[in-house]
């Protein structure tokens, strides 16, 4: 176990002078799962890219010594053909092939020069899945079929089919939920008894602490520090300080000087059916109260429904066949459009700020105002760019963009600034009710700890936030009350003192035993 | 990133002009090539009459190129458009207004048409316009019988090849019209105060100004340009009446397209239409206003056009939904979609209308024409595609 297999050396990268990489040291050793931890901007990716030959030799100083010898990759090609391969966060699927075809993407077996040997890709293809549990899927079957998790596992499959010796995952469970997360978890554990050496990035603390042999944490650019499992303390708490230069007592902010008042919305007997099978029924029966001042969380295992029913509430922007009422200071109103939701003073932040919220190659500003423009910032036909300007930099200062100027394009910025300017997009509607969908994905320890004092600063001035997330702690440390959402039914509802992470998996299970009665 | 923060001028985006640069170079070029003969007063005035309706169909296709998409149609709406109105007014002396009226009103018909099936329907806009572009073009064949119409009364072709009344004064060996000149002098005044205007605002709110140099070099340039083409419309007859329904169409849309609500949702919808569903922009209203909007002024530019031939035929226009599409690339906007300008598609439109006269006066067959501005399509927006990804 003792035996290097990868050590990078004084890597120090940068770009148009400005440094991504400084000095920075990386020793892997064989067999091992070695974990990158760093906030979002902190080098992780741009370590990883270089490693793997996406930034050729030559555009980067410092050493890479793989297996003994000092390496000089100028394409991906080169460090696959060594043994390394790497699986970015967005997976490199082609949705409408076959998953054995899929598997041996640009790696193709063939037979003679240039011919597709279908045998022996299918032959091979059930091998490389063997190692993912996935021997049993269809082959023939396109890649689309399958949910999210089993796509992650077919990219493992892929890297298997190049023989890897040393698999680089990028913030692999990010888009799955836990159970799919634990079978991936496992399935690395695997791999490592079979001798193969992982690189994992991941937010998921838990997960690292779990998995990894050993640690290295990168903060703006820099190593820090390399953490040794059964050495070093070993814990999420740990790891944060090494991330964030400091200690972090309290990851959720307390809500202080914030009473509760009255109702602010109400939902009655929501229905709704999947939106394009119709016979099928996806919210059944919801009713749910926000007071003012309250911040109400949406718990559930991922596929249970919150969201769907925050969309088909926002605007029915969801399921088709919708009913139920809505209540807005106890008098009904309408929901049907997005624009009647925002006129009724009800605000929406999707679970996916890319394609829902922000329009990337607009600036700042655009991208703000663009919810609000008719209402706040135009006489209903021109726009007033003289406020515009002025709430946006207001605005931006409020809730903290790191950004040189709200002209810049939000593409260019990071995960967690992206989601402030989709945050501030909203708040700019002057909503009564927000819903928060998954508001802190993706984004860093420091940018959460933002959003969350942001959250609490909305329930002061007497907004009525629902926050939905699939990470349980954030429920607990955000929410004065939550509701538990499995299958599409209110499973139960628990009060600030009740929830814990036991009480709410306690929920989903009795529902989920009362289902099959 | 964020290294430019401390200086307090930023360098001027030479992309957003490097079209007006081209334009400047290309003429050039062919002044040289043709002896000069590009620069006299008739061919600057002929430049304008031949490619108006061009920069009226640009300035409307910018609008479904910002949505992501393109019209075919047009070429076949100007073309039915104006057999109509020509028909009207040659066979059954129908008043020239009301003949107008009755070829906007097919315009509207057709936006419509295509605007329903687009956007309601979601039938994708390159076959609703593609069926749209035939379906013209057959009804105008049947309506004319395959026959040119004309010639059109003088009240009807004032539009296409009218003048202002002028007071012209002898000026280096001819005349020149004042009033050319007075409306030199009213867009430079308009030019200045606007930046003033921009240096005002950006040091209130502590945005960096362009280099002074460099802004300097900028509005000489322009300014130049602009009174190098006034003082020749000035040497010929004076201001084209093309010119003022030009000046018009183009104003009107820069205005909808900067700093209008709906301006706003067009750019929102062609970057992210998801994302401007979610913010409670109707975006089924976005694209079918799109094409109403461009079948509008597609018949518009039909009536400049037969105003200017004098008549309507059935092959008038053919084509030329291709040139106003390659004008709005030329000009900067992006094919998928949410980024472009007017301003930039009516320079696009002057690109294409430059090359066509230089080369024609040059002598070069209609053939090789075609190959030189597939040529300039391209390598405009390879330049644009590559200094985008060198930025990044």
């Amino acid at each position: 176990m003792s035996e290097v297999i990868l050590e990078m050396k004084h890597i120090t990268k940068a770009f148009s002078g400005v440094k991504a990489l400084d000095d920075v040291n990386l020793q892997v050793k064989k067999g091992e799962i070695h974990a990158l931890c760093g906030e979002n901007g902190a080098g992780k990716s741009t370590l990883m890219n270089v490693l793997s030959g996406v930034y050729p030799y030559g555009s980067y100083e410092g050493d890479i010594i793989y297996k003994g010898e000092t390496c000089k990759f100028h394409k991906i090609k080169d460090s696959e053909n060594k043994g390394i391969v790497i699986i970015h966060q967005e997976l490199a699927l082609s949705p409408y092939l076959s998953i054995a075809e899929n598997v041996f993407m640009g790696n193709e077996r063939v037979s003679m020069k240039g011919v597709i040997d279908w045998t022996k890709t299918r032959g091979e293809a059930k091998e490389a899945l063997a190692h993912v549990g996935l021997e049993n899927e269809n082959l023939n079957a396109p890649v689309n079929t399958l949910g999210v998790g089993k796509q992650q596992l077919i990219e493992i499959a892929k890297a298997m089919a190049k023989n890897v010796d040393l698999l680089i995952l990028d913030e692999p469970t990010a888009a799955l939920n836990d159970e799919e997360s634990a079978q991936l978890l496992e399935i690395m554990l695997e791999l490592k008894r079979k001798g193969v050496t992982c690189i994992i990035i991941s937010h998921k603390l838990n997960e690292i602490s779990y998995v990894a042999d050993a640690i290295t944490i990168i903060r703006d650019g820099k190593t820090i520090e390399t953490l040794k499992k059964g050495v070093d303390e070993w814990t999420e708490d740990r790891i944060i300080k090494g991330m964030v230069g400091r200690e972090m007592n309290n990851r959720y902010p307390v809500r202080e000087n914030c009473p509760i008042g009255d109702v602010v919305l109400e939902v009655k007997n929501w229905n709704a059916y999947h939106p394009e099978i119709a016979e099928m029924q996806i919210l059944k029966n919801i009713n749910i109260k926000v007071r003012a001042g309250e911040v109400v969380g949406l718990a559930g295992l991922m596929g249970a429904g919150r969201t769907e029913f925050a969309m088909s509430l926002f605007g029915h922007s969801y399921g088709q066949k919708i009913s139920g009422e809505v209540y807005m200071h106890g008098k009904q109103v309408s929901t049907k459009t997005v624009k009647d939701a925002i006129n009724n003073k009800i605000a929406y932040t999707s679970e996916d700020r890319k394609t829902y919220g922000l329009v990337l190659i607009n600036d700042i500003k655009t991208n703000m105002t663009m919810a609000a423009l008719r209402n706040y910032y135009s006489n209903g036909v021109v726009v007033d760019e003289r406020k515009e300007n002025l709430e946006a930099e207001e605005y931006k200062k409020k809730i903290n963009v790191k950004a040189t100027s709200i002209h810049q394009t939000v593409g260019a910025l990071s995960g967690g600034n992206q989601q402030k300017v989709v945050l501030a997009k909203w708040m700019m509607t002057q909503p009564d009710v927000l819903i928060l969908d998954e508001p802190t994905r993706g984004i860093d320890v420091g940018a959460k700890y933002e959003i969350y004092c942001a959250i609490n600063d909305m329930a002061r001035a007497g907004k009525a936030v629902i926050v939905i997330s699939s990470e349980m702690q954030e429920i607990i440390g955000t929410c004065d009350r939550a509701y538990i959402i499995n299958e599409g039914r209110i499973a139960g509802e628990l009060s600030h003192e009740e929830l814990s992470q036991e009480s709410i998996m306690k929920c989903i299970m009795d529902s989920n035993a009362k289902g099959e009665e | 990133m964020g290294t430019d923060t401390k200086k307090k001028y930023v360098n001027l985006d030479l992309k957003s002009l490097g079209m007006i640069v081209a334009l400047v170079v290309i003429f050039a070029i062919f002044y040289v090539l043709t002896g000069g003969s590009n620069a006299t007063p008739t061919n600057i005035n002929n430049l304008i009459m031949q490619n108006g309706y061009i920069i009226i169909l640009a300035t409307g296709m910018l609008l479904c190129v910002l949505t992501g998409y393109i019209d075919l149609g047009v070429g076949s709406v100007v073309a039915l458009g104006a057999a109509c109105a020509a028909k009207l007014v040659v066979e059954q002396n129908v008043p020239v207004a009301l003949a107008w009226l009755v070829a906007i009103g097919i315009g509207l018909a057709v936006g419509i048409f295509s605007g329903f099936f687009i956007a309601y329907l979601d039938i994708p806009p390159f076959v609703v316009t593609l069926a749209t572009m035939l379906m013209g073009r057959g009804l105008t064949y049947t309506l004319l019988k395959s026959l040119t119409v004309g010639p059109l009364p003088q009240n009807y072709a004032f539009i296409g090849t009218g003048f202002l009344p002028t007071i012209k004064v002898d000026f280096a060996g001819g005349t020149l019209d004042l009033v050319c000149v007075a409306v030199a002098v009213v867009v430079t005044i308009g030019i200045v105060l606007s930046e003033l205007k921009t240096i005002k605002t950006n040091n209130k709110y502590g945005f960096a100004n362009i280099v002074p140099w460099q802004m300097a070099v900028k509005d000489v340039v322009i300014l130049l340009i602009v009174w190098f083409f006034f003082i020749k419309l000035g040497q010929y007859n004076g201001i084209p009446i093309q010119l003022i329904v030009l000046g018009v169409v183009v104003a009107v849309y820069h205005f909808i397209t900067s700093k209008t609500v709906a301006g706003r949702q067009i750019y929102a919808m062609g970057g992210n239409a998801k994302a401007a569903r979610l913010s409670g922009i109707n975006t089924k209203h976005v694209f079918f206003w799109v094409y109403v909007n461009m079948g509008v002024l597609a018949a518009l530019a039909g009536i400049v056009l037969s105003a200017r031939q004098g008549g309507a035929n059935p092959k008038m226009g053919d084509g030329i939904e291709m040139d106003a599409i390659a004008s709005c690339y030329i000009g900067g906007a992006a094919a998928s979609g949410g980024v472009g300008t007017v301003i930039g598609a009516v320079v696009g439109a002057l690109v294409m209308g430059v090359l066509n006269n230089g080369m024609s006066m040059c002598g070069m067959s209609t053939d090789l024409q075609k190959v030189v501005k597939g040529a300039v399509l391209l390598g405009a927006v390879v330049l644009d595609v590559t200094t985008k990804k060198k930025k990044n």
